[in-house]
This record gives structure tokens, C-alpha cells and sequence, in this order.
């Protein structure tokens, strides 16, 4: 479980995270959803400690990440896995270099036990045979899906996911949103989604947090969220048409 | 403000450079490598410019050599003076400083825009060690002998042309560059590749790693790079004359 307990952030005099606690459990999806520049970035790079908090707590499990030195933190990292809005793949590697790096740094496995890992989480996410390509000659959504091998490599206890969908066509994005899930599932991982999209939301969002203005707005579930009166909630969520329309039908019902 | 803002950034940043790395044998194939695009890679062009430069300093000494009070030798000692104090060690690290810096600012500046310094800090890796470390072990490595070899190449190129244009012999070009030859001059641009070396690697680095935006600013980073470790090898240069020659 990842806790984030009174969280603020400036960036200068901007005052971009105001007073953020939540709380997110193993085993399920947790998003972040709002609107771009609502801060729910910054939450996940707050979080994952890529930006430093001003006040406030981050546990991991219990353990004061805000608190701890650097190289403290390192252990921690190594607990965590992320797939980044642009996959950020090393370019100089080849696919499997890529998905082998953390256990290349972090681990005492031979070659050969690395390679089989690798081929391991690349099967995972239906990647085979594509292990000496390089980054530049993927799609789009292979780089996504050479993000997660990568990210679940090291067996991870935290799973951090920016923007995954961003770039793709519907079709590759569910299909990038259900392995989040099955993997999320399977390994009983912290999942937590930065997301603006409201197929992922329906599609994978076990726990939802919109932030709006910096804050933490609301809070709960997918079906929650299609039926909240909230009027910031309802501008995003409903803010495309077929989304309109699931909710007359909602109503009908 | 600015300026002493990054001097106390550059500073920080070179402590985190040298702090312990997360495994030796990754890092010294990181150097390796980094030796083949800092240091083989260059040696084609210092070798044209040492070879060209040499030529025209023999030359224009030659022509410049007005007074029969003057020996010939004069024209090889002056040449051999002018490369190894400064045309070596100095303007070919600013011309380095130009390929290698811009090379390594717009390299660590493109990971920094898209988020791949961002992954190794979360995988917790030391993104500072792993990136800057073996560059700039590469660069101190290898400018030492990127420095001799323009050495030789532009002696070479003064004797080929001071001998083709027939302005000098063989013999007193070679007896030119024995003459009144004190061997620290090699040491005094030796301590300088190196000193150099650490510049232009690490400010360069140090620019590409502090990029924020996108590619336009990648750009602004390399520029930055080069010119700021063009302007600190100026400097250095001043205070290694004076701490080693005078």
C-alpha cells in the first residue's frame, strides 16, 4: 500500500498540490484522473520521488519515503516499476538490452538467467521474437509494452503508469490497459494510473482519484464516478459526447 | 545570480558524479564505449587539423623569416614550440570542445527531455554516475594521446610541407625540433588534455543533464556546452600557464 498523507508542493509561487492525502492498495487499479495541469502528474512524480515534497508524507508500506537519504530511497526504487507517458526506452538498446537494464544493475543473475527473465516479461506482454530490434524501430504501442516488460522486470511491488494511452489508437490502448489490470492482478501489485482518459477509467479504474486545482477532489469507484453530482467531476468525466450518452442511459436504468 | 546559481549546480552535481558506482563492470563498459565515441572518433579529425595546421605554421614561419641572422632550425623549433604549448593541447580541446561537448550535451539533454534520466532514477540508479562517470574517465583517458597524436601529426605536416615547398631540409627542420628541447613542455600539455578534458566532459554534462523543455532547448544546451567550456578551457589555461611555465 502506497500512502500519501498531507502532500504540498510549489513550484515557485505556484502553489500546485494542496494538502493531498490517499491512500492505494495492492492488488488493485488506482488512478489518478483530471484535467491537464490539474497537478496529477506532479502527485505521481511526488510520489515516486522525482520531484521533492515541500510538506507531507509518502509511506510505502509503512516506510517514511519522504524521509529517508538518497541511497536509502534506492531500495525502495528497486521495489518500484514505471511505464512512462513516452515510454523513455534507452535508445542505444536493443529491445532486450532494454527490458534486461534493472536486472543488469540490481541483480546477481547470470546472463543466461537474465535473458530468460527478459524473454519471460517480453512473452508477458505478447513481444516475441522482437528482442534485437531497437526502440526506434517500434510502434508505438510495442514501445508501450516494452515500458511494462521493463517495468515488471525486477518483480516489482509498485507499478506506476503515466499517461499510458497517450499516442495510441483505441484498439492498442485497451489492450495496453488490460495488461495493466492482469498484471496488477496477478502479481498483487500497487497499481497507480495517471490518466485523462475516461476508457481507462471505465475499463480499469478499481480506485479513482481526481485532483482538481491541486486538491484531491473526490474519491471512489468507477461506478461512483458516473453517477456523482460533483459539478468539476461531471465537466471532465462527461466532456465528450458518447460519454453523454452513457449517462442518459444510466439514468434510464 | 544565474551564473553563480549553476557554478554551486555544477559543483553538487560532480559530487553525485563521483559517488560510489552501482556495479564496476557496467561502468567500465560504459567507458569503453564512451572511449570509442569521445576518443577514436575524434582521432580522424585531429589529425587532419594537426596535419593542416603544422603546414601553415611551418609556412608562415618560413615566410616570416626575414633576418639571415636567423638559422633555419628556427623554423622546426618554433613549431614544435607553438604545438606543444599551445595549438595541441588548447585549440584542439576548443575544437574538441565544439564536436565532443556539443555531442554529449545534445546526447544527455535528449534523455533528460524524454524521460529516460526520469527511469533510471526511479529503477534507482545513480542517473549521474551511470551517464557522466565513464565519459568523463573516457575524455581524461583519451585526450593525453588524442593530444600526442595531433602532436605528431602537425610536426609531420610542418616537415612535409616546409620540405615540399623547399623553404627548409629535412635536416634542419628535424634539427629544429631537437633543438633546446625541455621534455616538461610535454608534461605541461599533457597536465592540460586532461585538465581539459575534465572540462569540456563535464560541462557539457552538466548542461544536457539540467535541460528542461524539448528539443529546442536541447539545442540551447548544446550551444551552452560548448560555449561555456570553451570560455572555462580559456581560463584554465591562463591559470596552468601560470602555475606550470612561469
Amino acid at each position: 500500500m502506497i500512502e500519501v498523507v498531507g502532500v504540498n508542493k510549489h513550484f515557485g509561487e505556484a502553489h500546485v498540490l494542496r494538502d493531498i492525502n490517499a491512500k492505494f492498495s495492492a492488488g488493485k487499479v488506482n488512478l489518478i484522473i483530471g484535467a491537464s495541469g490539474s497537478g496529477k502528474s506532479v502527485t505521481a512524480k511526488c510520489i515516486v520521488g522525482l520531484h521533492e515534497v515541500d510538506t507531507g508524507q509518502i509511506l510505502y508500506d509503512g516506510r517514511n519515503f519522504t524521509e529517508m537519504e538518497r541511497n536509502d530511497r534506492k531500495e525502495i526504487r528497486k521495489e518500484i516499476g514505471m511505464l512512462f507517458q513516452g515510454s523513455a526506452l534507452f535508445d542505444s538498446l536493443t529491445v532486450e538490452q532494454n527490458v534486461m537494464f534493472p536486472l543488469t544493475m540490481f541483480t546477481e543473475m547470470s546472463r543466461e538467467e537474465m535473458r530468460e527473465r527478459a524473454n519471460f516479461c517480453l512473452d508477458r506482454v505478447n513481444l516475441n521474437n522482437k528482442n534485437h530490434l531497437l526502440p526506434a524501430e517500434c510502434s508505438g504501442g510495442m514501445q508501450k509494452r516494452i515500458g511494462i516488460a521493463r517495468a515488471i522486470a525486477m518483480n516489482p511491488k509498485y507499478l506506476f503508469c503515466d499517461e499510458p494511452n497517450s499516442g495510441l489508437d483505441p484498439k492498442t490502448a485497451i489492450v495496453i490497459d488490460n495488461l495493466i489490470k492482469e498484471i496488477t492482478y496477478e502479481y498483487q501489485m500497487t497499481t497507480i494510473v495517471i490518466t485523462h482518459d475516461m476508457n481507462s477509467v471505465i475499463e480499469i479504474g478499481d480506485h479513482i482519484i481526481f485532483i482538481h486545482q491541486g486538491q484531491k477532489w473526490w474519491e471512489g469507484t468507477k461506478e461512483e464516478i458516473l453517477k456523482t453530482d460533483n459539478q468539476e467531476i461531471n465537466d471532465f468525466v462527461y466532456a465528450a459526447d458518447f460519454m453523454k450518452e452513457i449517462k442518459e442511459m444510466l439514468g434510464k436504468h | 545570480m544565474k551564473t553563480i546559481t549553476n557554478i554551486g549546480k555544477y559543483f553538487i552535481m560532480l559530487r553525485y558524479v563521483f559517488s560510489r558506482p552501482e556495479r564496476f563492470k557496467i561502468y567500465k563498459n560504459r567507458v569503453f564505449d564512451e572511449i570509442e565515441i569521445i576518443g577514436l572518433s575524434s582521432i580522424p579529425l585531429v589529425a587532419l587539423l594537426s596535419g593542416f595546421m603544422g603546414a601553415v605554421m611551418t609556412l608562415q614561419t618560413a615566410a616570416n623569416m626575414d633576418s639571415p641572422l636567423l638559422p633555419i632550425e628556427t623554423i622546426g623549433y618554433i613549431t614544435r614550440q607553438t604545438t606543444i604549448l599551445e595549438f595541441s593541447p588548447t585549440v584542439i580541446s576548443l575544437i574538441l570542445a565544439g564536436k565532443i561537448g556539443s555531442n554529449i550535451a545534445s546526447e544527455v539533454g535528449t534523455m533528460r527531455v524524454t524521460e529516460q534520466i526520469d527511469a533510471l532514477e526511479i529503477m534507482g540508479v545513480n542517473s549521474l554516475g551511470y551517464l557522466v562517470l565513464p565519459k568523463i574517465i573516457a575524455g581524461v583517458l583519451t585526450f593525453p594521446f588524442i593530444i600526442i597524436l595531433s602532436i605528431a601529426t602537425s610536426l609531420l605536416g610542418g616537415l612535409v610541407a616546409g620540405v615540399q615547398s623547399g623553404l627548409v631540409t629535412q635536416e634542419d627542420y628535424i634539427k629544429g625540433l631537437r633543438y633546446w628541447f625541455i621534455p616538461g613542455d610535454i608534461n605541461y600539455a599533457l597536465v592540460k588534455a586532461v585538465v581539459f578534458a575534465f572540462i569540456i566532459t563535464s560541462i557539457a554534462s552538466f548542461y544536457g543533464y539540467y535541460t528542461k523543455g524539448g528539443a529546442l532547448d536541447v539545442g540551447k544546451s548544446s550551444t551552452q556546452a560548448v560555449v561555456f567550456s570553451s570560455i572555462a578551457i580559456l581560463v584554465a589555461n591562463f591559470i596552468l600557464t601560470n602555475l606550470i611555465l612561469l
